[in-house]
């Protein structure tokens, strides 16, 4: 026998489920611990997709279980449309099963490999069935399903399936056990809250053995499913059009038109004169060196972007703020939403928020939140188009430090690229591929909120300087003028005039002196306005001089309240016993127009 | 300018200080002083005196942010201080000033540092040293061996010393205020102030001051105020070379610049404290060559220090430049009691007779 007959004996066809159990990481399973995270996050993408085609609002529960030692069991509700008993064996218990492959639209998931492979994760390491629950509405019953996936032939293989009492109208539940860990339950939690920054019209409610956490919804609103699409001319290959082709009973010209967006009749002529056919020709007859020669000639005409608002859904400036202010707190959020444009015929828009302050860390690289249609990308951030992106912008022009190429200090920044099609790196779909088009749109959504971050730390600085200002004018220099009266043996020098020459303000002034508190208020302004004093301390007041106009009091709290006209260039005082300390504020003046001073502290 | 009188005129600097900001207060204005910048960017050569003192770069410092308005009622809390212990005729260390602020509330100092570095700008703005102020530095200074006799004031009386005959094996230890030091007589031919305390031993262990005729003054280091002014009035009463014997490395050519030029933070007193006409006697870059002597490789701090010397007025001549690019072409530095690789009488018997014939001192 000769070699190569030797060697046909073990030539075999691989089934995808076999080759996806030798090459796990492609999926995003090389680890038990990141098993957790790509399990919960395909079922999740799931669940917000089929609600988003329902349009119903999205209630989505989790639970994580250690059932054992090293196997956890891991659950994913929500109320989403359902799936019909015949479909759950294919949806969950096949490789390369789906919906949304064939379709030109916005989806979170898209292949059909992400649930089933986890499936078959857990078939490998736990052998435990994945029970799947689904209900498609009220007068249906809901089924209860174990499947397992045959790997040599990538088939459901059903082991029970039988009607369920369950008390949700419509929606599907998935139990896995696989083989796991806990150790990353902190990016587990991560990755729920960037899941809700960016879905705020859905809630989560979360339960980690013990513990329970819950996402909160900010807006009400369903969004807008994204509606399918035609292929644009300009990101189609040899094989879609091949097969477009053999299953059209069309002429060229109508083929062209009919079935591609934005093609009309004369782009359609251009296009055929280009590739020297007549319109006529039924394209069904075309050999593939033919369709070569059309697929070139649909390449040279221009032909316009296609059409973004149908099949894209971004998240809009208004509730990426929501949605960043609910899970952190910042001093400043302002988001972007870029008009959409393409990278080889396909449509993709780029969002991107920028925060900062507030409770940020204010040390360190700022903290990136990257998105691919609605989904937090959680690993590979180095890989990633929008870090390369972020590194590349000179953020030292903004004002904000920059160390290694990262911004650093209490700084966050979200970067969300919206696409029919996005070009991730792998199939584990961690990383954007560097796309100049993607990344261009992205510097320029970073830039112009930079410029807003430089303007809004511009005018914070400002403040300081002048909050700096008034502490050196109405606290030190009276102590200066103290000190060197002394030293001089003359009478205090008055500092008065001082302030009122630098601060052309309403200048209110608390200290304490021998157990009386004083309160004093000099109008720098010009001009007189009807002024309310509140001070809100432990001191009761009540030998006050003048006394309050109004005293209520809370927990040992007092608020005094003083009516107070001041003339120009004049000074109002109040003093009474107490201690000092608390809270002291000034109405019927805008804050500009007034600097309040607590000289004790 | 005798006790009194340096009192007198301190009290009047500083009383003139207070009177300015007061009178800057009362017609409305905020407080401000201007002073000289203090960096090695700001510091020029007098002809006249032949040190290096503050050019005409002068900062303003102005009440007007909460920095600088604590900064004067610092001062302002300290010129206080300093007119009640002159008033009362006492004095204390800068240590105790920095623990006596912690009452000053506002005005307390932060750190030590902060407290000396504010002396100094009070130096400077009323010309007079801190002695007059009844400040005196912690540390006590350095020491002296030699055929000479001085007359000094102490507490106890008045005690005429020679330094050699009546000191024990450490020798004469330099006071704090070395005003009160009468120069007698000597027998010297030149001084070689040394930096470490091995090297000092070394030269008196191998009887080098009796066979020389040379006074040996031992630096510690980075010298003390009261140090260079003895160099500086030795220099000026006998009219005796001086020569610095240091460690190869930049750190320790600073110590020389500071002998023979004054520091760049003393800018101020230079004239009392620099002696012009000292000289660097060594460990020179191309004595490591010449001796191939034990050496280290120069660190990176090293290697800025030796380039920030360069750009440095102090060391803008050819000698320095030639020595200090050798040394940063070579890579290396050695210390002082390297010599010791070559025998322990190298350094007294080879290295110095050679090298002060050389400058022409013996």
């Amino acid at each position: 026998m000769v070699l190569a007959d030797e060697l046909a004996k073990q030539q075999r066809s691989i089934s995808v489920a076999e080759f996806f159990e030798k090459n796990k990481h492609l999926l995003g399973f090389d680890s038990p611990t990141r098993g957790v995270i790509t399990t919960i996050k395909e079922a999740v993408d799931n669940a917000l997709d089929a609600c988003e085609e329902a349009q119903v609002l999205p209630d989505i529960f989790i639970s994580i279980k250690k059932i054992s030692t090293d196997i956890f069991r891991i659950i994913v509700e929500d109320n989403g449309p359902g799936i019909v008993p015949a479909q759950v064996p294919f949806v969950f218990g096949k490789l390369l099963y789906g919906s949304r492959f064939h379709q030109i639209r916005q989806t979170r998931g898209q292949q059909g490999i992400g649930i089933s492979a986890a499936v078959l994760y857990a078939q490998l390491t736990s052998g435990v069935p994945t029970v799947v629950i689904s209900r498609t509405g009220p007068k249906e019953s809901a089924y209860k399903c174990e499947i397992q996936i045959k790997i040599e032939s990538n088939e459901p293989d059903i082991i029970s399936q039988e009607p369920f009492e369950w008390d949700r109208i419509h929606g599907t539940r998935v139990q896995i056990e696989f083989k796991s860990t806990m150790s990353a339950k902190k990016k587990l939690l991560e990755y729920l809250r960037y899941t809700s920054v960016v879905n705020p019209h859905a809630r989560f409610r979360v339960e980690l053995d013990d513990e329970s956490f819950t996402f909160e919804r900010v807006s009400q609103e369903v969004i807008a499913c994204p509606v399918a699409i035609q292929p644009h001319p300009h990101g189609i290959e040899f094989g879609q059009l091949k097969r477009m082709a053999a299953a059209s009973n069309l002429n060229l010209a109508d083929f062209l038109v009919e079935s591609f967006s934005r093609v009309g009749k004369k782009s359609a002529q251009e296009m055929c004169e280009r590739s020297g056919f007549k319109g006529t020709l039924k394209v069904r007859g075309f050999s593939s060196d033919d369709l070569k020669k059309l697929l070139a000639a649909m390449q040279e005409v221009a032909v316009p972007a296609p059409p973004a608002t149908q099949c894209l859904s971004p998240i809009g400036e208004e509730l990426i703020r929501r949605g960043l202010e609910k899970e952190f707190q910042m001093d400043f959020v302002a988001a972007r939403t870029r008009q959409s444009s393409v990278f080889s015929g396909h449509s993709f828009m780029v969002e991107a928020a920028i925060g900062y302050g507030g409770k940020l860390p204010a040390e360190g690289n700022a903290i990136l939140l990257r998105f691919a249609n609605r989904v937090p990308l959680m690993y590979q951030q180095g890989a990633c188009a929008i870090t390369g992106s972020v590194t590349d912008i000179n953020w030292k022009s903004y004002n904000i430090p920059q160390q290694g190429g990262f911004p650093t200090g209490p700084v966050l920044i979200l970067v969300h690229v919206a696409s029919t099609n996005v070009p991730f790196t792998s199939e584990s779909k961690d990383a954007i591929a560097s796309i100049p088009e993607i990344e261009k749109e992205i510097t320029l959504a970073l830039q112009d909120l930079g410029r807003d971050l430089r303007l809004f730390v511009s005018r914070r600085d400002k403040n300081k300087v002048a909050e700096d200002r008034a502490r050196a004018v109405c606290a030190i220099i009276p102590e200066i003028a103290e000190k060197v009266s002394e030293i001089v043996e003359k009478p205090l020098v008055d500092t008065s005039p001082i302030e009122g020459k630098l601060m052309h303000k309403l200048i209110v002034k608390k200290w304490t002196r021998d157990g009386n508190v004083i309160i004093e208020l000099s109008n720098y302004t010009g001009h007189e306005d009807e002024l309310s004093l509140y001070d809100i301390s432990g001191d009761n007041a009540a030998g006050a001089l003048p006394k309050a106009d109004f005293v209520s009091e809370m927990d040992g709290q007092f608020t005094k309240v003083w009516k107070v006209h001041v003339p120009p260039q004049m000074t109002w005082r109040v003093s009474y016993a107490g201690k000092g300390g608390g809270l002291l504020e000034i109405r019927g003046i805008e804050d500009s127009k007034k600097m309040v001073v607590d000289l004790d502290v | 300018m005798s006790k009194e009188e340096l009192e007198k005129k301190s009290m009047a600097a500083l009383l003139n200080i207070a009177g300015d900001w007061y009178d800057q207060m009362k017609a409305g204005e905020i407080p401000s002083i201007s002073l000289p910048t203090r960096t090695k960017y700001n510091i020029e050569f007098d002809d006249a005196s032949e040190v290096w003192k503050y050019g005409d770069k002068e900062s303003m410092r102005t009440a007007a942010s909460a920095k600088s308005a604590t900064h004067l009622l610092k001062m302002a809390y300290v010129i206080g201080f300093i007119k009640q212990q002159l008033i009362e005729n006492r004095s204390s260390t800068l240590r105790e000033m920095y623990y006596i602020s912690e009452g000053w509330k506002r005005a307390k100092f932060g750190a030590q540092d902060e407290s000396n570095f504010l002396i100094e700008d009070l130096e400077i703005l009323s010309d007079v040293p801190r002695e007059g102020f009844h400040l005196h530095p912690e540390e006590n200074g350095a020491s002296i061996y030699g055929p000479m006799r001085i007359r000094e004031e102490t507490r106890r009386g008045m005690k005429t010393i020679h330094c050699q005959d009546d000191v024990g094996q450490a020798g004469y230890t330099i006071p704090n205020n070395v005003e009160n030091i009468e120069f007698v007589d000597h027998d010297a031919k030149f001084v070689i102030a040394i930096e470490t305390g091995g090297m000092y031993d070394r030269l008196i262990e191998n009887g080098f001051d009796e066979e020389h005729n040379a006074i040996l003054v031992h630096l510690k280091g980075q010298p003390a105020r009261s140090t260079r002014r003895m160099l500086n009035k030795i220099s000026t009463a006998w009219d005796l070379p001086i020569l610095v014997f240091t460690d190869g490395d930049p750190w320790s050519y600073r110590i020389y610049a500071s002998v023979a030029y004054g520091a760049i933070k003393s800018a101020h007193m230079s004239e009392i404290l620099a002696t012009p006409k000292s000289q660097f006697l060594g460990l020179q870059p191309r004595d490591i060559r010449d001796y191939n002597l034990p050496s280290d490789k120069l660190t990176e701090k090293d290697v800025e220090a030796l380039k920030s010397e360069l750009t440095d007025p102090r060391f803008a001549t050819d000698y320095w430049k030639k020595e200090i690019s050798l040394q940063l072409e070579m890579n290396l530095k050695s210390e002082q009691q390297a010599f010791a690789a070559r025998g322990l009488d190298f350094v007294t018997k080879k290295y110095l007779p050679a090298r002060l014939s050389e400058m022409g001192i013996i």
